[in-house]
């Protein structure tokens, strides 16, 4: 530690300070829990649809998906997804003779990694959600003569929004904690980052301070989003 | 079995070791520090809500990993840099990285349970309490003979939860060098650099133990609906 740097000047922009390098890093921890949130609402539609579904396969394959999410830590999964898409993509680059040497790109890698993690929460809370509407909702669009996708995309899902809001206010805010963990894979986002400059300079307090902080400021504003969303989204064309 | 396959096997069990005492300790540690906590985030007076408040924001609103390191490497460094520290009896411990893991865990499960708490206490009806006070029950003894076994009951789905949360955070402190089944499975594949092996075989003990953990808690969920 060296004090005669003050944290003011370690923390500004340019030469000198890592300002510049740590602002990057949020956002590419931003943009690596958007895309990683959208992937794992991806999934968890498709997870949620097979666990209530009258297939016996899906539901076996939806059940058994959620249960290890939810046993399995978070980093052992990434890096077993990691390492797994790598060397598969490695294999189908080499099977087809264009390139002995394939990288998959960092970005994409922790975006598949972690929404596959966040598919699992994602299947839950959406299927709840689903369960939540009223059969005679269905039942009434099934009169109407719509088809079984257009109950569901016409129905069922704007129906869902409301009441899966606070559940997935929650996954938001886990994604958001969680994009810390592609760290660990090495993708350079805002711990990583923090990570180098605080071993560069040995400053190690005021650099994860400087992050935890980040995370506080980001965590809070996603939360005060979600809870005007949800006042706004309460009861759509519902009597009270 | 061949040579890797026990030296596997080896580092795998002497790492669920950790990975267990840690879990059980931050466990009973983090779930008895909740209940304080949830208490004064409820009380009235402003200078007991807003610390805990403060406390519960902190470690709710940042991840795990980041909190493992501020305290390992950046409190570390400021514990190391006080004489009286340094070279105090205390020093072996405080230089390992298993009681920095131990504290951030603890305090993390103790944030995020105060906070199922809090929801549980204040869901119980008013008149529960009303009836309390009529009885010329204390204030102190409405809390704990009428408040907390009801909250206790509404709580403990979301405990178990929060635990098998803890379960899986404890793979975290393997980024702060403290060895446990996280960490074991990354020595093995940093040695033999075989990858599936190690990470499927500590796949295989947190599932278990999970299993484990949950079964737990259900069992105790049920004793408690027979009592009522």
């Amino acid at each position: 530690m060296n004090p005669t740097v003050s944290w003011l000047t370690l923390l500004s922009f340019g030469d000198k300070g890592w300002g510049d390098e740590l602002l990057f890093g949020a956002c590419l921890s931003l943009g690596i829990a958007i895309s990683a949130y959208l992937v794992g609402l991806a999934l968890g539609l498709i997870g949620a649809v097979a666990k209530i579904s009258k297939s016996r396969v899906g539901r076996a394959t939806a059940g058994a998906y959620t249960t290890i999410i939810r046993s399995v830590p978070d980093i052992l999964i990434i890096f077993l997804i990691y390492y797994s898409a790598t060397d598969a993509l490695r294999w189908v680059v080499g099977f087809t003779g264009l390139t002995s040497e394939f990288q998959l790109n960092g970005f994409v890698a922790a975006t598949l990694s972690l929404g596959v993690v966040q598919g699992g929460y994602s299947t839950e809370v959406l299927r709840g959600a689903i369960v939540a509407i009223p059969k005679g909702q269905i039942e009434a669009a099934h009169a109407l003569g719509l088809t079984r996708r257009q109950t569901f995309f016409l129905v069922t899902l704007p129906q869902m929004i409301p009441l899966a809001l606070p559940g997935l206010g929650n996954l938001w805010l886990v994604v958001l904690k969680e994009s810390s963990l592609v760290s660990l894979i090495g993708f350079t986002e805002l711990v990583l980052a923090g990570k180098m400059a605080a071993g560069a300079t040995h400053d190690y307090f005021v650099f994860y301070c400087a992050i935890a902080f980040v995370f506080l400021v980001m965590s809070g504003m996603s939360a005060m989003l979600f809870q005007g969303l949800e006042a706004a989204t309460a009861n759509p064309g519902r009597r009270k | 079995m061949t040579e890797f396959e026990d030296y596997l096997a080896n580092q795998l069990l002497a790492g669920i070791q950790t990975t267990i005492v840690l879990f059980v300790g931050c466990a009973v540690v983090g779930n008895l520090l909740a209940i304080p906590i949830a208490l004064a985030r409820l009380s009235s007076r402003r200078w007991v809500r807003y610390p805990a408040d403060a406390f519960a924001l902190a470690f709710r609103g940042t991840p795990l990993l980041v909190q493992l390191y501020l305290c390992y490497y950046g409190v570390g460094q400021i514990l190391a840099g006080i004489p009286t520290i340094r070279y105090s009896m205390m020093w072996p411990l405080l230089r390992g990285a298993s009681c920095y893991a131990f504290f951030v865990l603890s305090l993390n499960t103790a944030a995020y349970c105060s906070e199922i708490w809090r929801g549980a206490i204040r869901s119980i009806p008013e008149g529960q309490r009303e009836a309390g006070q009529s009885l010329g029950l204390s204030k102190t003894r409405i809390m704990i003979s009428v408040l907390l076994p009801q909250a206790f009951r509404l709580a403990l789905p979301a405990i178990g939860g929060q635990n098998i949360l803890l379960l899986k955070g404890t793979a975290l402190a393997s980024t702060i060098t403290v060895f446990e089944l996280m960490g074991a499975a990354n020595l093995v594949r940093a040695q033999t650099f075989r990858v599936y092996e190690p990470l499927f075989a500590a796949a295989l003990g947190y599932f278990l133990l999970a299993v484990l953990v949950t079964t737990g808690f259900g069992y105790f969920e049920r004793r408690l609906a027979r009592r009522y």
